[in-house]
């Protein structure tokens, strides 16, 4: 399972990056997004694997997930969502001012 | 605590001046003296004990586990400065309310000038040196401030940052020194390092200690070779030159050094240090003074020059030397702000301060030529006049080594700097007062109103009674001032006018004659400055030093932005790569760690690799955006199902729900923006791209991997054991975020409701229209809201209402809270939006989403401040267990009140992005709703 997790924090980050470095707005969008689901999920496995163990106390039971990066990761999906927010309108803004999307704002020739 | 009072009233009276200033121009002006007037009142009762020679300290503990007090204390020292900066700051008050012009802002000046007095103030009266530093910092800050107050010159402006730069640099370099001083004592009050003269002395640190705090005191006081703001700050309004130059800010420097006198002084570093200092100042700045041709120029290198005496009396280091020191600063204060008034005075009477331009001006002004030959007569050091009394002393002190292989250098250089400071001041009366009749003057003067000239009469009689009646006028505060200085016994002085035929009395007249001879040569002694140039003036120095600077940023810049945001990431991204792959280079353990592994089972195989293949559609397939979001979609859900699965429910539901609003949120823009991304990169470009980001995937892979192999150690046991005992819920998640962890969650919501606004600041005049076609240029269906939707959408607000809440008040215990919850009230009010149109939502819902963040914020921080009337920490919370009727047990924590104002917060946050994205198109047929949703 842990092999299963790396590769696929290590595929979102992958595509992450390739999209990040395109040429549009648009995609750089999806391409942070999907560099925050990869940071999310690395920060999520810092606590390590564990299953059926969900930190919320209850009788009989002693083992539980590390609660610490679940906290961590939770306020980070909402940032990361206003962050995902602000720069796709930043980009609305920018094509309608400069009249296109590109990330220079102007076409290469 | 009346000595706080003293100290801070000058503080929340630069308040009030500032409001009061809206009411009309000279009600500031008025309010300031008021608050001077209550500061020196504060002053008073408590002078009688300082007299006694009681020292008087008041504390309030600070920081008690670093033994860190606010503590302010009065002794004499103390009391003397207090007596200057009041004291003068009100005739200041008084003098400036008629030098600014109708076109000047008065509030804003008397502001800063009541910030710049309790700064002064809380120099002169800290007991505690961290805190001394802190409004010695204050005293940088407000006096940029007021030497910039005349924005609009650039002379202004730049002369400002220059004193900000040099005197900010030395107050660093004295933090330092501070810090130093406070390890070698053990203690960081005064009342302690001044008892530690001997430990501090004979430590090893001693000397770079010594060195970082005369940092500090030269480039306060303006000491060669820092001198050279001093002039440039002379851009500022004259009642703040006068205010500044002659009591105060330069005057923190030398007062540093009498402060921390019998802690320092007594070494040879000290002597060789402070003395060849004030030496080199003293001469240089006395010579360079009487080429000077604007009149506040002359008095600015004067004002170094002395500042440069005063610095070589402590130097020397007898405490006969240190008590001449303390009455020359009585003295310089007193004159030189009166030549500064009087300077503004011609200034503001004949349009210019140039000295090539002025002459003849007794015929015009006799009563300030009167006050300014007083003044002019004091700085001299003419008998008489106050200023005679110290540099007589002064003279008399240079002699001690007198029979030392080079000791007589010291009283020649003395006597040398003496006749350059008589001939500037006499080029200063004699240039501007006399000298013919004015040629060509911007205005013609006219003797200024009555009270503008009262500060200069008072000052000016001061500058006679000391001169005169020492023994009856400064005797006393000069005693005690100087008995605070010394901590111990006063050396036997002697105050009088006449002392008999000595060397100091030949000194003297060797400097009125020598004096007037340089001034009757002046016009070949101009002619050789003339040649030598401006070459003596560090301020080139300087402004090289500054230029370079701003020429290394500029290249800097330009080497490293090439303009494209693409290959600039990619060098980043690079970078990043080698880093990373460098860490990988050390040490010999292998990749895999040892700890046990989990086995991989069908269904985690399967959603793995639809998530996977999603996520490389979604690369390839970018070009058409609307397939991209949708496999986007698909990979945030595999995201949520992984949460699941690696037992962390609460994440699951926030991802979910987020990953609704992230793609409803896309789709609106994607509306607006083009539907396709053209193909507009070579092949080599996409190669290239393709290798790093596989590079750096391949890298975080392996990264996770040797992580997730190795066991670790965690503090999450505390949070597991005290989640019920201390925050009073079982879902601990729940209780880190509102409880443990609540001042980051405070924070988080906070970017969340800036960020929300920013969105709507930037869609504030936004109008776009979409494209009426979609990429494959077929037209988008002209039904606007389906009407099985419409109807589905509404069934489901009620119940979709119901389950947030029922998150929102369980979430303490069982996976839900704040977060989540608000975001499924969001996405069920904005499939309201989507389902049946803006207008109708619009007509049902008129909330205004800023209220709504701005109430979700408040009830946070209020539940915050609610533990402070208990006593406690901020944001501490509190449950109990109540039994409800029906429902059964139900527990209350102040917990909840918090996580409704995170909900708050993510519903108005969320629903003012969305609506307002969707509303920005078509935006005419909108506009009455756009003003009830803000």
């Amino acid at each position: 399972m842990e092999a299963l997790i790396s590769l696929i924090i290590g595929v979102l980050t992958t595509c992450g990056i390739y999209l990040t470095l395109r040429g549009r707005t648009f995609p750089v969008v999806l391409g942070l997004t999907f560099l925050s689901y990869a940071v999310n999920l690395f920060l999520l496995v810092m606590g390590r694997l564990t299953i059926a163990r969900p930190p919320v106390i209850t009788p009989g039971m002693t083992e539980y997930a590390d609660p610490l990066p679940q906290a961590l990761v939770l306020t980070a999906i909402v940032i990361s969502f206003a962050m995902t927010a602000f720069v796709i309108v930043l980009s609305l803004k920018a094509h309608l001012e400069l009249g296109n999307d590109h990330v220079d704002g102007k076409h290469k020739p | 605590m009346t000595l706080f009072l003293v100290a801070l009233t000058p503080f929340f009276g630069s308040i009030f001046v500032a409001c009061v200033s809206r009411l009309g121009r000279l009600h500031a002006a008025w309010m300031a003296g008021v608050v001077t007037f209550i500061a020196l009142s504060c002053l008073f009762p408590l002078m009688l004990d300082t007299f006694a020679g009681h020292t008087l300290v008041q504390r309030l503990s600070w920081i008690p586990r670093l033994g860190l007090d606010i503590a302010f204390r009065l002794d004499g020292l103390g009391l003397l400065f207090a007596l200057l900066i009041l004291g003068i700051g009100l005739l200041i008050i008084l003098y400036a309310r008629y030098y600014l012009s109708e076109r000047d802002d008065m509030g804003r000046f008397y502001a800063y000038l009541l910030l710049f007095m309790g700064s002064m103030l809380g120099v002169a009266l800290s007991e505690n040196i961290i805190q001394l530093l802190i409004f010695w910092e204050l005293t940088s800050l407000s006096s940029f401030l007021l030497i910039s107050y005349w924005q609009h010159r650039h002379e202004s402006r730049s002369g400002a940052r220059m004193a900000l730069a040099v005197t900010g640099g030395g107050g660093l370099a004295l933090l330092g020194g501070f810090l130093l001083l406070g390890d070698i004592v053990g203690s960081y009050d005064l009342s302690v390092i001044l008892e530690s003269g001997d430990i501090i002395r004979a430590h090893p640190l001693y000397l770079p200690m010594l060195i970082l705090v005369l940092l500090g005191a030269f480039t306060k006081s303006a000491q060669f070779p820092f001198h050279f703001w001093l002039p440039n700050a002379m851009a500022a309004p004259t009642p703040v030159s006068a205010y500044l130059h002659s009591a105060t800010m330069v005057k923190a420097g030398v007062f540093l050094l009498a402060r921390l006198f019998p802690a320092l002084s007594g070494t040879p570093e000290w002597f060789w240090l402070v003395s060849m200092t004030g030496l080199t100042t003293l001469l240089v700045a006395a010579y360079i003074a009487f080429f000077k041709h604007d009149l506040k120029g002359l008095l600015a290198y004067s004002t170094i020059s002395h500042l440069g005496l005063i610095t070589l009396l402590f130097g020397i280091g007898t405490p006969l030397a240190a008590v001449a020191g303390v009455f020359h600063i009585i003295n310089h204060a007193i004159f030189k702000a009166s030549l500064f008034m009087a300077a503004g005075i011609i200034d503001h009477e004949t349009g210019t301060r140039d000295m090539r331009r002025l002459s003849g001006l007794w015929n015009f002004l006799p009563h300030t030529t009167l006050l300014a030959m007083v003044a002019a007569a004091s700085m001299a050091g003419v008998p008489l006049f106050n200023g005679f009394l110290s540099k007589e002393m002064f003279f008399a002190e240079t002699l001690h080594d007198i029979n030392l292989p080079w000791g007589w250098l010291l009283p020649v250089a003395a006597t040398l700097a003496g006749v350059f400071a008589v001939a500037y001041s006499l080029r200063f009366i004699h240039t501007v007062f006399f000298n013919g009749a004015p040629v060509d003057l911007p205005k013609t003067p006219h003797e200024p109103p009555r009270w503008m000239k009262v500060p200069v009469e008072v000052l000016v009689a001061l500058c006679l009674l000391v001169g005169i009646f020492p023994a009856f006028t400064v005797e006393a505060i000069l005693v005690v001032a100087a008995t605070g200085l010394l901590q111990g016994p006063l050396p036997e002085h002697n105050l009088a006018i006449w002392h008999g035929f000595n060397p100091a009395l030949l000194m003297s007249v060797i400097a009125l004659v020598g004096g007037v001879l340089v001034y009757l040569s002046r016009r070949h002694l101009f002619a050789v400055h003339e040649r030598l140039g401006e070459r003596l003036e560090f301020k080139v120095l300087y402004q090289d030093l500054l230029e370079g600077l701003f020429k290394f940023a500029k290249g800097a810049t330009h080497f490293l932005d090439t303009r494209s945001l693409q290959r600039m990431l990619f060098i980043f991204i690079l970078f990043i790569l080698m880093l990373g792959t460098m860490g990988f280079q050390y040490g010999t353990a292998s990749l895999t760690g040892d700890r046990m592994l989990l086995p991989i089972d069908g269904v985690s195989l399967l959603i793995a690799l639809i998530l996977m293949i999603a996520a490389i559609g979604t690369v390839i397939l970018h070009h058409q955006r609307l397939v991209a979001l949708i496999l986007l979609g698909t990979v945030g859900l595999g995201v949520a199902l992984i949460f699941i699965k690696f037992s962390a429910p609460d994440l699951a539901l926030t991802q979910l729900s987020v990953e609704v609003v992230t793609v409803v949120l896309m789709l609106l823009a994607l509306y607006l923006l083009p539907q396709r991304s053209p193909s507009e990169s070579s092949l080599f470009l996409r190669s290239r791209d393709w290798v790093v980001a596989i590079a750096a995937g391949g890298g975080v892979t392996m990264l996770v991997w040797a992580i997730l192999t190795r066991p670790y150690e965690s503090i999450a046991d505390y949070f597991i054991t005290h989640s019920v005992p201390g925050g009073g819920g079982t879902n601990v998640v729940n209780v880190i975020l509102v409880d443990f962890r609540g001042y980051d969650t405070l924070g988080e919501i906070t970017v969340l409701a800036l960020a929300g606004l920013g969105i709507y600041a930037m869609l504030e005049h936004l109008k776009l229209s979409g494209s009426s076609h979609d990429s494959q240029n077929r037209p988008w269906d002209q039904d606007m809201h389906p009407l099985i939707m419409a109807s589905f959408a509404r069934l489901l607000l009620p119940l979709a209402l119901l389950v947030s809440i029922f998150i929102l008040l369980r979430g303490h215990n069982l996976p839900g809270g704040g977060f989540i919850a608000g975001l499924i009230t969001a996405v069920a009010l904005v499939m309201q939006y989507l389902a049946n149109g803006t207008t109708w939502t619009q007509a049902r819902l008129p909330t205004n989403m800023h209220v709504v963040i701005g109430s979700g914020l408040l009830i946070a921080l209020m539940t915050g401040l609610a533990s402070w009337i208990f006593d406690h920490p901020f944001l501490t919370s509190t449950f109990g267990h109540l039994d409800w009727p029906v429902i059964g047990e139900f527990e209350l924590a102040s917990a909840i009140a918090f996580d409704l104002g995170v909900y708050l917060v993510v519903v108005g946050a969320t629903l003012l992005i969305l609506v307002y994205l969707g509303m920005v198109h078509r935006q005419s047929h909108w506009a009455h709703v756009r003003k009830r949703i803000r």
